[in-house]
């Protein structure tokens, strides 16, 4: 009766997991960000469905659930529909080794920060595949962005996240969160202020949230990358939108804020609390700023974040020296 | 020496990013400027100002007849030609009247001839055609037509849409819901909108 290691049973558990809480949070996001939109213009947002417009996103998810799934002329079929799974799918892994807690942590990987960024990374093509399948100048015209930001904004992303890894000679998760103390002036973004920011940048921009949501600016594209995606074709890009703005809160968490260490007792609701100020803090963002031209878009990476996350890694890499 | 001043320019400069987010953050914790419809409403004070249909207004002797002279002025400067007003015909003297004007002119007086009232016989608005241009609130002489103020105005009929404006004041007056309260208020409304013109 050995057929079956350990292992998998566990990692098949944890991605059960992981995919119900992605799509729990999933759900709860579009309540939060639907509020957040509403009370900053002043008006309630959802309030119809469900106590305070609770089980709006259960209504909505049903909603596009029950549509048709539309296939437009001359699209290449396989890629289309390869798009959006492309798109979800490397989301599971991205949560195996992020690090709710020292015993809520789905698979221990001493290159758990490497696992994460390389799956990010599978989003841009998923993005790239959805814009040339679907047969449609503005899928084209946003997924063309999609992969000219998304490269660009992955670099100082990557060097951001270097110095505080270079700190702690880790790309281990869990042990960077274990480098950091209970209190607040004890985590990395004391340290690594620059780091902090830039990343926090990076990440809006990876995810595609406004301001920098040019890939489906819906002023100008339509809807970008996914205007011919229909029912859960759409649903699934979106939730893996979601999904990726908690894997990028989720790891700016863990390496600047603490993780799971908090004053009092330490436990994964530290690491949830911290998770969920930043991605309210993200959507706040998206109903503040207005969308930056491409062109700003692409100077701010290159001429500044850039530039400055080799300087701050430079910095960082000789005071460690010293 | 140049180029650095700019690039302090450009790090100060993201101190409106903070700016933008106090101004979304304290609309975010301030009150709400909507209602939930079906369960509120919105009071008079939220629909000052708002254009809906039109409506005569009541003169002070009697809610049941409007302040109108039928001087064709709102008729005549309506550029959507949605207002019809029709005036009413003089009456016809009664016997006794027509024996008394018969012997007045026998005797060589002028005879007065029965006059029309000056108030409209019917007062046809089309609000299909209206365009709430204002036009004809200004160019009243004597403030007799305004906006309401309702918002909840549907039909799917078309011929509810060509009101008789006499027929509902003089309705509204039989139910006593006439706001002759405004009267005053509109009309120096209309002077000033006149002397602005």
């Amino acid at each position: 009766m050995n057929a079956i290691p350990i292992e998998l049973i566990h990692i098949v558990i944890a991605i059960a997991l992981v995919a119900g809480f992605v799509g729990l949070n999933g759900l709860v996001l579009v309540w939060v960000e639907r509020k957040v939109a509403g009370h900053v213009q002043r008006r309630p947002g959802p309030y119809e469905v469900g106590p305070n417009g609770l089980l709006q996103p259960l209504a909505d998810a049903a909603k596009l659930v029950g549509k048709q799934l539309f296939t437009p002329d001359g699209s290449d079929k396989l890629v289309f529909w390869l798009a959006p799974i492309v798109s979800f799918l490397p989301v599971m892994p991205m949560f195996l080794p992020m690090p709710f807690s020292p015993f809520l942590t789905a698979m221990e990987v001493n290159v758990g920060l490497v696992l994460i960024l390389a799956f990010a990374g599978l989003n841009i093509l998923a993005l790239c595949l959805a814009g040339w399948g679907s047969n449609n100048k503005y899928g084209l015209l946003g997924a063309g962005r999609a992969v000219a930001q998304g490269v660009a904004y992955e670099i100082p992303l990557l060097l951001s996240v270097l110095a505080v890894c270079f700190m702690t000679g880790s790309l281990s998760l869990t042990e960077i969160v274990a480098a950091q103390g209970n209190w607040p002036w004890q985590w990395n973004w004391i340290y690594q202020p620059i780091a902090f920011i830039l990343y926090f940048t990076c990440g809006v921009a990876e995810t595609n949230r406004a301001p920098f949501d040019l890939p489906e600016a819906e002023s100008e594209l339509v809807a970008g990358f996914h205007t011919e995606y229909s029912g859960m074709g759409f649903g699934l890009f979106f939730l893996a939108e979601y999904a990726e703005m908690i894997v990028v809160c989720g790891v700016a968490t863990a390496l600047f804020l603490g993780g799971w260490k908090g004053p009092g007792a330490a436990g994964a609701w530290w690491f949830l609390l911290k998770l969920y100020v930043l991605l309210v803090i993200m959507i706040w963002f998206r109903w503040t700023y207005p969308r930056t031209r491409f062109d700003q878009l692409l100077n701010l990476c290159w001429k500044w974040l850039l530039p400055l996350s080799i300087l701050n890694l430079l910095v960082t890499a000789l005071v460690i020296k010293l | 020496m140049n180029a650095l001043k700019s690039f302090w320019k450009n790090i100060a400069s993201l101190w409106s990013l903070i700016v933008g987010l106090q101004v979304t953050g304290k609309a975010f914790c301030g009150p709400q400027v909507t209602v939930h419809y079906p369960r509120q409403t919105v009071g008079p004070e939220g629909l000052e100002g708002f254009r809906g249909h039109m409506e005569l207004v009541p003169s002070v002797k009697d809610p049941a007849i409007p302040k109108c002279i039928s001087c064709m002025m709102c008729a005549t400067s309506c550029p959507s030609k949605c207002l019809t007003v029709v005036k009413q015909k003089e009456p016809k003297p009664t016997e006794e009247q027509l024996k008394a004007m018969a012997e007045a002119e026998a005797r060589g007086e002028k005879v007065k001839k029965l006059s029309a009232p000056k108030n409209p016989a019917q007062f046809i608005y089309d609000f299909s055609l209206c365009s709430f241009c204002n036009t004809c609130v200004e160019n009243c002489p004597v403030g007799s037509i305004r906006f309401t103020t309702n918002v909840y105005f549907a039909t799917t009929n078309k011929a509810d849409l060509q009101m008789n404006l006499v027929e509902r004041l003089a309705k509204q007056a039989a139910s006593g819901k006439t706001v002759p309260g405004e009267k005053p208020k509109k009309a120096a409304k209309t002077e000033t909108a006149q002397s602005e013109a």
